[in-house]
């Protein structure tokens, strides 16, 4: 281990982006369930995630301020009548990363909000996750997310997961002006009142998306997550320049002109380790002795266990994130301030794109919570969401290089995600078209009994989902020239995924320079926690 | 114009009975104090037989078994059957079972029930369910008795497979893309037939057989 003094450079503090120089400590990485401990090449820029914002000082007298001062609607409790059917829409466990310690911020709204409902004579209410396609969440997960006391005055009859495909569970409202389907769960659509109950952990989340997307079905959802769209959307987190939101927007509308909803968004910061792992927030420059120490033991630790047993030892550290923002009323201005605290809690200037991108990949996705980060998994966070955390101009050139830190493993949970398996290993093989693929085998998936049925009585995904997590890194596919997966322990997923693989990242960056040039700019976007770049 | 099917198997994929069950029934029904004695007495003696055979080799076992119903007259066995399934099947049905059906319906499948099974007692099965068809096996009747005997091919095993494949010429289906049901690795023919098979709560066999070839595992309640 090098001397302290000497890796303790003189640099900027204040700044997100260190230059790598001579010197500059090795960069703790994600890798999957584990961790790498890399020294870059001279000249190296990295990013680094914003310091945690402030959170604020009462988070239930935030949601009460919020509510009582709304963006575009009247107070909440104006809108409360006695004898009125209300319905809560919940995000899912999707959100945020890694489940957050509880209290969960949805938590303390409901218990807010539910009050209030009680207080004014609402007693017909519903709570339902809006995990649209996403699987069921588990009892457990259900009465950690609400807590003991509202779980067990709602669990089962009136706090439950959306069901996508029951076919009387569905209303059809009327289509957009672009021909869009809009459908909606048919308890929120006969509701006097809904209230979105949101977590907004990255701007992608939240305003129009939440209804659009969240109690929608299959029918309604494959007008935006389809290839096209995503190949017009230069970054899903900002929403001027997303075609996915827009089309949510489109539908929002239309469901907002026929159902009176009241949005309560939340902001995080990115406080997502505590202790003992708080160090992995820090820059490599600013570890003492005992985090480096921490680090090598929590590495040497996760390296000797069987990977299901890191999974869970990672999966068990709950994130310590403070609530920065409650905003409360109409979609758009509501999710408007949203926007706002969001970016400055996760946007770092940058100046230029850069040749080759690198990527580390933890282990965990907004589909993988409690479950395995598959490669299709690997695929999305490397493709579709690391490579969309920007404000309309990705960090990587067009035709550039990406490395993506990931043993690239092949398993796949067959509980969670058993239709990836069969996209993986049946269709890929096939073609990676994104195009071919929806158009031949999407609805097929869609509509697969056995792939429904588990979706509705057990905890998977739906069956057509595969293929969005495939659309989804479908702009980053048509953008970067290479992806490397280094560190991969096998051949055939980088092959299956059109992917090269290396053994080191210290061979990815030679390979990506070969096919760059020996000048090519490299940039590392230390991630986790959450970072975006706003490229000048 | 549905161009697949859904081919559900019945004992233990879409019910918890088997045929001993339904042949228990009848046992139970022969008409006369004496007969039902003697039935119910030789039934239940052969139990451990029934199993054993059942665990080593289906086809044996329906063979052997059918051979039960030597004498018993069909007009009595059809009438027994509706009570039957009150009151054995019906009862015995997942009650997850119809939505999965429901299901293949919408998704454009014919649905139809494949059971080693006699076909007279999946009829009353088959009508609740809403199944568009039936392949089963059908007992030889001499003079309006029943022989014991069952016309060949007897469904099951690989003869379940074959009899899928016919049904989808016949009816110009597509095999690759029709779905196969089923809880037992003796239906792995059949599974492996149809372009996707799906494993229902599966013995340890066929569960292990459904990992390795990544089948979906549905555990129906």
């Amino acid at each position: 281990m090098r001397p302290f003094k000497t890796l303790q450079k003189l640099y900027d503090e204040e700044s997100q982006v260190v230059i790598t120089e001579k010197g500059s400590p090795p960069r703790a990485l994600f890798y999957g369930e584990g961790f790498l401990q890399e020294d870059l090449p001279v000249g190296t820029r990295v990013i680094f995630p914003r310091p945690p914002l402030a959170g604020v000082p009462n988070v239930k007298a935030a949601i009460r301020w919020a509510i009582n001062h709304p963006e575009g609607m009247d107070p909440l409790h104006a809108l409360l009548k006695p004898g009125m059917r209300l319905t809560c829409v919940i995000d899912d466990i999707s959100v945020p990363l890694p489940p957050m310690v509880t209290p969960d911020v949805r938590q303390s709204i409901l218990e807010v909000v539910l009050e209030l409902a009680a207080d004014s004579g609402v007693d017909d209410v519903h709570l339902v996750i809006a995990n649209a396609l996403h699987r069921r969440m588990t009892e457990a997960e259900m009465r950690r997310m609400v807590g003991t006391k509202i779980f067990d005055a709602y669990y089962p009859d009136r706090y439950y997961n959306h069901d996508a495909e029951d076919p009387d569970g569905i209303v059809a409202l009327e289509r957009t002006s672009h021909g869009e389907e809009v459908s909606v769960n048919r308890r929120v659509a006969e509701s006097d009142l809904i209230i979105y109950v949101n977590v907004n952990f990255v701007p992608m989340n939240g305003g129009h998306k939440s209804m659009g997307t969240g109690v929608s079905n299959y029918a309604s959802l494959r007008h935006h997550h389809n290839p096209k769209t995503i190949r017009e959307s230069d970054s899903y987190m900002e929403p001027k320049a997303s075609a996915l939101y827009r089309s949510n927007e489109r539908i929002g509308r239309n469901i907002d002109k026929h159902l009176k909803v009241f949005h309560i968004e939340t902001t995080l910061n990115n406080r997502m380790f505590g202790a003992p792992v708080d160090f992995l927030a820090k820059k490599e420059e600013d570890y003492t002795e005992a985090d480096r120490l921490k680090f090598q033991a929590m590495r040497y630790a996760l390296s000797k266990m069987p990977r299901a047993a890191a999974r869970k030892v990672l999966n068990a550290i709950p994130a310590p994130y403070d609530v920065t923002g409650v905003y409360a009323g109409a979609t758009e201005p509501a999710h408007q301030k949203t926007l706002e605290t969001s970016w400055k809690q996760y946007v770092v200037p940058v100046e230029g794109q850069s040749d080759i991108v690198i990527f580390p990949i933890p282990f965990i996705s907004p589909y993988s919570v409690n479950s395995i980060l598959n490669p299709l998994l690997v695929q999305v966070m490397g493709l579709g969401y690391f490579f969309n955390l920007n404000r309309g101009v990705p960090l990587v050139k067009k035709g550039g290089c990406l490395i993506l830190l990931h043993p690239a493993y092949d398993e796949f949970d067959p509980e969670h995600h058993p239709s990836y398996i069969e996209f993986f290993h049946r269709l890929l093989p096939e073609t990676r078209d994104s195009m071919k693929l929806e158009h031949k085998y999407e609805k097929e998936f869609a509509e697969n009994p056995s792939y429904v049925h588990l979706y509705r009585k057990g905890n998977a995904y739906h069956g057509v989902h595969p293929f969005y997590m495939w659309y989804w890194g479908e702009n980053g596919r048509q953008h970067v020239g290479k992806v490397i997966v280094a560190g991969a322990e096998n051949n055939h997923v980088p092959a299956l995924l059109g992917w090269d693989r290396t053994d080191t990242l210290t061979e990815a960056i030679e390979e990506a320079r070969g096919f760059m040039g020996r000048s090519a700019t490299i940039s590392l976007l230390r991630i986790a926690p959450t970072v975006m770049v706003d490229v000048k | 114009m549905p161009s697949k099917a859904a081919f559900f198997d019945v004992d233990g994929t879409l019910v918890k009975t088997n045929v001993v069950h339904v042949y228990a029934y009848y046992a139970m029904n022969r008409g006369s104090v004496l007969g039902i004695a003697g039935r119910t007495l030789s039934t239940a003696l052969s139990v451990p037989l029934f199993g054993a055979m059942d665990t080593l080799d289906r086809k044996t076992f329906n063979e052997f078994f059918y051979r039960y119903y030597a004498g018993l007259s069909e007009d009595r066995l059809v009438t027994i059957a509706e009570d039957m399934f009150e009151d054995v099947l019906k009862p015995a049905l997942f009650e997850q079972s119809q939505d999965l059906i429901d299901q293949a319906r919408r998704s454009g499948c014919k649905v139809v029930l494949v059971t080693g099974a006699l076909d007279f007692t999946m009829r009353p099965l088959a009508r609740h369910l809403g199944c568009d068809d039936l392949i089963a096996n059908k007992m030889q009747f001499v003079g309006g008795k029943a022989t014991g005997k069952v016309i060949p091919p007897i469904i099951e095993g690989a003869n379940k497979a074959n009899a899928i494949r016919a049904y989808c010429t016949k009816e110009g289906l597509t095999l690759d893309k029709c779905h196969g049901y089923s809880d037992s690795a003796s239906d792995y023919a059949m599974l492996a037939v149809v372009g996707r098979p799906t494993a229902v709560n599966p013995d340890l066999r066929l569960r292990s057989i459904a990992r390795a070839y990544n089948w979906p595992i549905l555990d129906l309640k």
